[in-house]
């Protein structure tokens, strides 16, 4: 959190309604995302108790555990859940564009990919969880599970490993979102409460949004008290229906609650690199389908330590081109970094469009601006600058003193004698520049996993699933 | 001798404090949480009075937002007779097989048998005796009663643990019914299990100390006991609590110097519930609202998570406008302004900083500029 953000916070309090902390929506939202909302058995590690989920939200589907502690209606529930969630994801791997590359042979991406919206991190953990315990089922032996069990798995587990790429929008979960584009005024603990939050962005904060008798828990736990005086009772009648409906009055406050999310977020402006995100967002759902459909095995328990190197390499890129995105497209987010000196705007005031240096052959165009600007800029000379206003242009700061920036164009401004139109900023333009640049970071150069160091614990074993993890008890 | 007499005026003081309300025994849960927020004055003098605070915050109207649902309590119930099952037949299996122990033979001592009024004294024989015998054997005590001393009470504590001499050391066993999944266990469980677990080494160790022995012989790796994956079958780990039991140790000596706290309170607070014969509170809110309000607090949003006077506490940060509210972060960024409408006034420049306050008034007001200049 930054002291722009603080002081949001501070502003929502004192208004007593949230206030932006985004002027555009910085995920992809999908046309057809499918809301899912999982609750599980208090006290166990992934019993699953219901489900509300659709992709309609005037028709959500109610799936129910309606004896959470017995085996088989839990695979009926983890089937059940496949039948609605396997065809949505397969819906989509049919359209397909093919990708040309350099060097390899071009493949076929998506144009379209799934979007799971869950209530809050919970929700992501637990689906994780739902993940691992029927990735490893099998169809035959001794305790055969549906066929679409094991593959629900494999696809629960796949999504959850996505919520944690920045900048993937594949699963989402309601309030981080929420909590990127506005600031509540009270905490960030407080914010994972999904009505809480929701009540600040619309009407001000309200005491119902804590009283779960008012609006139950977002899940994936459930209210003790519901427990006690409700679930359990109807439970011990067992009553099948009267099981449902108690868990569907827990569950149909968050639906509503979370389309009300998607419609908040639906009606910010999409951010400019929004739509690349995406893309390779579709284009890892597309390395996914053809994974499964060559057969491989379901992922591993644990990454080996060349995997798992790789892993945390890929998420710190994207981390980083993520957090760069965000601040071209967004001057609220970018404003952050003018706080802290890190960027400045202001108006150009003087241009010497045809400087140039060197002699001879070597002489080469470098336009030159100066910008007046009232933020405190902490730059040294010969620092790389990018500008939102111009994204394929480079320039490099020459000097900055007493509120005037001078910088010099280096890249983008044509091959011409002269910078082509419109490369240079005019005199009273406003822009931005900053030291923030997507620049390409090679990844690291890691071994072959067969040539993992004894360091790291040798090359790993390769993984085969074995019958002890797919009879593996789930009580 | 003036330290006891001191110490007999503070227990005197925090007795009064209570009034009429019976005390309420600390546990090991609460003694942990004791170390969250090290600086609330109105936590720490509640406690050492002893006043149940839960019974506070409901007769206030602000019951806490944490209760424990019964399927949990089942389970935590099923998990822990499991393991302790045939003499911890369970445990021991695991003490062997997945620490490696090399217990070979092993005696069981169930503690509970000689009855709740007798079990500190008999817990405290039998360790004595193992301590001065030294001998290899594994040993487990089951329903062993520990105390602790705290604020001048003593706090007796009821472990649902198992502690085993082995080599001549005793280990805490900690049974907990949160599960590790190929490997991982949630941070939040296991630091909370590691907080208690740390309570009854210091209690183990104290005891030891009294007896005359190396309180060193109780070892700070406690074996924390959990199912493993999504079965019920229990899996070890060895947790290093000698963090946990420097926090612990820290704030249990700041408990005994509760004097200071005391001094400035005015003569006539008291936290007196003034139970019924039913034990129902019949004091008036207002007035056990006011006393409370006259003692300093310390809100911090974790509070919704450990303490039961959180929604009081928050309310009250609430009337008063702190930024406190709005979580620790933020209150570090705004580098010690504690007010909404100070750091407010300072960012549109409607106040004037005072001394010390020119940097973050600066950054605040630049701050204001910006989100003007993005929003507008």
């Amino acid at each position: 959190m930054s002291l722009l953000t603080s002081l949001a916070r501070l502003r929502a309090l004192d208004e007593g309604i949230a206030q932006p902390v985004a002027t555009v929506r910085h995920c992809h939202l999908s046309a057809r995302p499918m809301v899912f909302i999982p609750l599980k058995l208090s006290g166990e590690a992934a019993a699953p108790l219901a489900a509300m989920l659709g992709t309609d939200r005037a028709d959500p589907a109610l799936l129910v555990v309606t004896q959470p502690r017995n085996r088989d209606l839990r695979f009926a529930w983890a089937a059940q859940v496949a039948e609605v969630l396997l065809p949505y994801i397969e819906g989509f791997m049919n359209d397909t564009e093919t990708v040309e590359r350099k060097n390899t042979d071009p493949y076929e991406r998506a144009i379209d990919a799934p979007q799971l919206i869950v209530p809050n991190q919970g929700g992501v953990a637990f689906t994780r969880l739902l993940g691992r315990s029927t990735r490893f089922r099998r169809t035959d032996g001794p305790y055969p599970v549906p066929e679409s069990v094991p593959l629900l798995g494999r696809w629960l587990t796949y999504l959850g490993e996505r919520a944690a790429y920045p900048g993937s929008s594949l699963m989402l979960a309601a309030t981080e979102e929420l909590g990127r584009h506005w600031a509540s005024g009270q905490s960030s603990l407080e914010d994972a409460n999904l009505a809480a939050l929701l009540a600040w962005i619309t009407t001000g904060p309200t005491d119902e949004a804590e009283d779960p008798l008012i609006w139950p828990p977002a899940g994936p736990a459930t209210d003790p008290g519901f427990d006690a005086e409700v679930l359990a009772p109807a439970m011990e009648s067992g009553s099948a229906e009267r099981v449902t409906e108690a868990l569907r009055t827990q569950l149909e406050p968050t639906w509503r609650l979370m389309w009300q999310a998607i419609d908040l977020l639906a009606a910010l402006p999409e951010g400019a690199s929004v739509a690349q995100r995406w893309e390779q967002d579709r284009g890892s759902f597309s390395g996914m389908a053809v994974h499964i459909a060559e057969g491989a095995p379901p992922q591993a328990r644990r990454d080996g330590a060349v995997a798992a190197a790789a892993r945390l390499a890929r998420m710190e890129r994207a981390q980083a081109a993520y957090d760069v995105q965000r601040a071209y497209d967004d001057p609220l987010v970018m404003a952050e970094y003018r706080l802290t000196g890190e960027a400045f705007a202001g108006e150009v005031i003087e241009t010497v469009p045809d400087n140039t240096e060197g002699e001879g052959r070597s002489r080469k165009l470098r336009p030159l601006v100066v910008i007046k600007t009232d933020d405190p800029v902490r730059l040294p000379p010969g620092t790389t600058l990018g500008t939102p206003q111009r994204r394929s242009q480079g320039a490099e700061l020459v000097e900055a003193a007493e509120g005037l920036v001078t910088l010099k164009i280096t890249k983008g401004m044509g091959r011409g004698r002269t910078a082509a139109p419109g490369a240079v900023p005019e005199v009273g333009e406003r822009v931005c520049y900053t030291s923030l640049t997507d620049d390409f970071q090679g990844s690291p150069a890691l071994p072959e996993p067969e040539a993992t160091p004894w360091t790291h614990g040798g090359p790993p074993q390769e993984y085969v699933p074995d019958d002890e993890d797919a009879q593996e008890e789930w009580s | 001798m003036s330290g006891l007499k001191r110490e007999g005026d503070h227990v005197h003081r925090l007795d009064a404090l209570r009034g009429t309300t019976p005390q309420q025994p600390h546990d090991a849960r609460a003694i942990a949480a004791l170390a969250a927020n090290p600086g609330c004055a109105r936590r720490a003098l509640m406690d050492g009075a002893g006043i149940d605070k839960d019974a506070a915050a409901r007769h206030l109207g602000f019951p806490a937002p944490f209760g424990q649902s019964p399927f949990a309590i089942t389970r935590g119930n099923m998990f822990e007779a499991l393991v302790k099952a045939d003499g911890c037949a369970e445990l021991l299996r695991m003490l062997r097989e997945v620490l490696g122990l090399p217990v070979a033979e092993v005696s069981y001592h169930d503690v509970e048998n000689v009855g709740a009024h007798l079990r500190h004294a008999h817990t405290k024989a039998l360790f004595d005796r193992a301590a001065r015998e030294g001998h290899d054997a594994g040993t487990l005590y089951d329903h062993p009663l520990l105390s602790l001393r705290i604020a001048g009470h003593t706090a007796y504590l009821e472990p649902d643990v198992v502690a085993f001499q082995l080599g001549g050391r005793f280990h805490i066993v900690e049974i907990k019914s949160f599960a590790v999944i190929d490997g991982q266990a949630d941070p939040a469980a296991v630091a909370a299990a590691a907080r208690q677990a740390a309570v009854y080494v210091l209690a183990l160790r104290n005891l030891l100390e009294e007896l005359g022995h190396d309180p060193l012989k109780v070892s700070h790796d406690v074996v924390l006991v959990c199912p493993e994956n999504f079965a019920n079958r229990p899996v070890a780990t060895l947790v290093d609590v000698r963090k946990q039991l420097a926090v612990l140790r820290r704030q249990l000596a700041r408990m005994t110097t509760l004097d200071r706290l005391l001094e400035g309170l005015p003569d006539d607070l008291s936290f007196d519930l003034l139970p019924d014969e039913d034990g129902r509170p019949t004091r008036p809110v207002a007035e056990l609202a006011d006393a409370l309000h006259r003692t300093t607090a310390r809100y911090a949003p974790d509070c919704l998570s450990t303490c039961d006077l959180c929604f009081f506490c928050r309310d009250e940060a609430r009337q008063e406008g702190a930024s406190d509210l709005l979580g620790r972060q933020v209150r570090d960024e705004l580098g010690g302004v504690a007010s909404v409408a100070e750091a407010l006034g300072l960012a549109d420049g409607s106040r004037d900083p005072a001394e010390g306050q020119e940097e973050i008034a600066r950054l605040l007001r630049n701050a204001e500029r910006l989100r003007r200049e993005c929003l507008n």
